[in-house]
């Protein structure tokens, strides 16, 4: 971008032009950016407004009721890169955990119950996958059967609440540590979930940002054809962000049924679509092409963080929640739509 | 239509090729499937005031409002959209008839003024959709997904989060009354789709729309008002929507803020598709919609009468959605129509004529 500025330009770096071309090549960032500062701004909202939100409680509880979400989001920022869209992510939550729990109440081996929890999620990736790369299923399409699928599936199984044995090793997964012991309960807390989301972010991180399969995630969503034309393993890369989706969706069923201890059908309505939220406001564009890991876990806390909120104002009725999300929705996309237009002139 | 005019074979064959075809013997099938259960279940019977009654009457009525969302839906996902929040309008427009029923005395005139409240905030909602689309820019997904998540709020916010129940024989007259022996909001329904189908289609509107979806810039260059079109076809979905939440409210007069309308943007869709509308836009079928909106709604039915938990209902509609889009992917056509040279020439010759 830069190498495209006019040698007029370069001779004469007046004060604002020296500022525009800096920020110009961040121009990509800028919603990412936009995000962060939202954060901050919130927790610095929410301290002045209601106290005790910068605690290491407070922000640890934020962690570890977000994990799974985080890890959700994770999984739709490879798709949603592609220029794809994975709405199961939610009832594959809702199969793999009562599915799961349902084989350890039975008798089987705890940590094969929680293999195959990830697996259902692969399963129900590589079928979309399928569809979508060999069928030329509409993503939309594809993924809308395979919610109807998992939801159906998993009210098959039970309707009723399944809940985990107590001593099961599930449970351990939630279990709280305590790192730092701090005065009253202003611990920092941690849970083997939330060191699992970690090791996702970082993992995806890798492959997204470092790797040759995240260079082909990025170019599918600039234009498919193109990458196709440019030799790049299309057919084998869509393949894979819907199963790598699919496979963190259960990842994130094993981490939230650990933590809540109990499983239902209707558990994770609505999800994909908190997911797709925290991934467009962390500054992944729908349209593919653009879009960072690291931003979608910053989008996911973003939403983590203004359910906090709302609780502790407490005046705000619970029914206007999802109008706020609604709202919060609209100003990142205007706000991205209108770093677009800038970039276009 | 000219297809009538070669003859019946011609016309069947004609409709065999068409995309809603497979939809039709899906209804057909489901249809088969509750004979085998049931040898009654066709029936209908007159009842004491002459109206029809049975199961098939049932399917007609379940399917009213999703034929009217559908045929909405149609028109936006032609222009290359998708509208998200028609659940939601839903929700909101019961809520506001509710919510103003309540209160109004039980005459044919809070019957209307509920109707035109309907018509004013659906719309608005609907402007809410066109706007963010046609003048901001923003892609149809996420603006109809801000309008879908504040609109279930904004109806807990009208009903004070509570599921407001009234009283208005003339309202709900419209849900479970009859005219010439069948459901009005089937007749309503087909009334709407019918007028749509001709409108589009017998003037250059449905062209229009079919040029948005194909290509906005070249809509454009053509002279095609691209900003005013989809203004207006995301209004009109928007008021369909609030005539479907009618409809769903009305038959119970209670409007549940969490149930009312939930997924049914999903329903709508997949009545679309399954329609041979390709969400991709560009194309749109009206009679596919309505097609695959009483597939809908037999499935529906036909999964509540063989005993399956409701719940469970989501199972069998991937089943039908997947088996509708394998039959419809290029794929599996082509595999079938290799089969179909492999046994004689002359049809396989026709196929590549026709194609």
């Amino acid at each position: 971008m830069s190498t495209l500025t006019s040698p007029s330009a370069e001779a004469a770096p007046t004060g604002i032009r020296a500022l525009a071309k800096r920020v110009t090549p961040q121009l990509d960032t800028l919603p990412t950016a936009a995000a962060v500062v939202i954060f901050v701004g919130m927790i610095v909202y929410g301290e002045a407004a209601y106290g005790r939100i910068v605690q290491f409680n407070t922000l640890s509880n934020l962690l570890i009721n977000n994990a799974h979400l985080v890890i959700l989001a994770v999984g739709l920022t490879f798709v949603i890169v592609t220029g794809g869209i994975d709405l199961s992510v939610g009832a594959v939550i809702a199969i793999s955990s009562v599915a799961g729990v349902m084989l350890i109440n039975a008798g089987w081996n705890p940590w094969l119950a929680m293999l195959l929890m990830v697996l259902i999620g692969t399963a129900f990736g590589t079928v979309s996958g399928i569809l979508i790369q060999y069928f030329h299923v509409q993503p939309f399409i594809a993924t809308l059967a395979m919610m109807f699928l998992g939801r159906g599936l998993a009210s098959m199984l039970s309707t009723e609440p399944e809940r985990v044995p107590d001593d099961s090793p599930l449970r351990s997964l939630g279990e709280q540590l305590k790192i730092y012991d701090g005065p009253k309960v202003n611990d920092i807390v941690l849970t083997p979930g939330v060191l699992i989301a970690a090791a996702v972010v970082a993992a995806a991180f890798f492959m997204l940002h470092r790797t040759r399969t995240g260079r082909t995630v990025y170019a599918i969503g600039g234009s498919e054809q193109s990458a196709a034309l440019m030799g790049l393993p299309v057919a084998k890369t869509k393949m894979s962000v819907y199963i790598i989706s699919g496979s963190l969706a259960g990842l994130a069923a094993v981490v939230y049924t650990a933590r809540l201890g109990s499983a239902q059908n209707i558990t994770g309505i609505g999800w994909e679509l908190d997911a797709i939220a925290a991934t467009v406001i962390g500054g992944t564009l729908l349209t593919g092409g653009a879009g960072f890991v690291l931003g979608s876990v910053v989008g996911a806390l973003v939403l983590g963080l203004m359910n906090v909120l709302i609780t502790r104002d407490g005046g705000i009725p619970p029914e206007a929640t999802t109008i706020i999300t609604g709202g919060i929705l609209l100003v990142f996309v205007l706000l991205q739509r209108a770093v677009l237009a800038r970039r276009r002139e | 239509m000219s297809a009538n005019a070669r003859g019946p074979v011609e016309a069947l064959k004609g409709l065999v090729r068409r995309q809603y075809f497979w939809g039709i013997v899906a209804v057909a099938l489901l249809l088969l499937v509750n004979l085998v259960k049931d040898p009654g279940y066709l029936a209908v019977s007159i009842g004491p005031s002459g109206n029809l009654a049975g199961n098939v009457i049932d399917i007609l009525r379940a399917a009213a409002p999703v034929i009217l969302i559908a045929v909405g839906m149609c028109l936006v996902v032609a222009t290359g959209g998708i509208d998200l929040s028609v659940g939601s309008v839903m929700v909101v427009a019961g809520a506001v008839s509710m919510e103003f029923l309540k209160d109004a005395p039980d005459t044919v005139g809070s019957t209307f003024t509920a109707l035109a409240l309907v018509i004013a905030v659906s719309a608005a909602l609907g402007a809410v959709n066109g706007v963010l689309v046609s003048v901001v820019g923003l892609q149809p997904f996420i603006s109809t997904l801000v309008i879908m998540l504040a609109g279930r709020g904004l109806a807990k916010v009208i009903t004070g989060g509570q599921n407001t129940a009234a009283t208005n024989e003339t309202f709900r007259w419209i849900a479970n009354g009859y005219v010439f022996g069948l459901p009005v909001v089937f007749l309503l329904a087909l009334l709407v789709a019918v007028g749509v189908g001709l409108l589009v289609r017998r003037s250059a509107l449905g062209l229009m729309l079919e040029a948005i979806g194909m290509d906005a810039k070249a809509a454009r260059l053509a002279g095609v008002n691209r900003r005013a079109l989809l203004f207006t076809v995301y209004i009109f979905g928007g008021v369909l929507a609030g005539f479907a939440g009618v409809f769903a409210t009305a038959s119970v007069m209670t409007v549940d803020v969490s149930r009312t309308g939930y997924q049914l943007e999903l329903d709508a869709i997949l009545a679309v598709v399954i329609g041979g509308t390709s969400l991709a836009g560009g194309k749109f079928n009206i009679t596919g919609a309505v097609v695959g909106a009483i597939l809908i709604a037999t499935l529906d039915k036909t999964v509540v009468f063989l005993g399956v938990s409701s719940s469970a209902t989501p199972a069998f509609k991937a089943i039908v959605i997947v088996a509708l889009c394998l039959l419809q992917s290029e794929r599996v056509r082509r595999v079938f129509r290799q089969r179909r040279a492999a046994g004689t020439a002359r049809p396989a010759e026709r196929e590549v004529v026709a194609a």
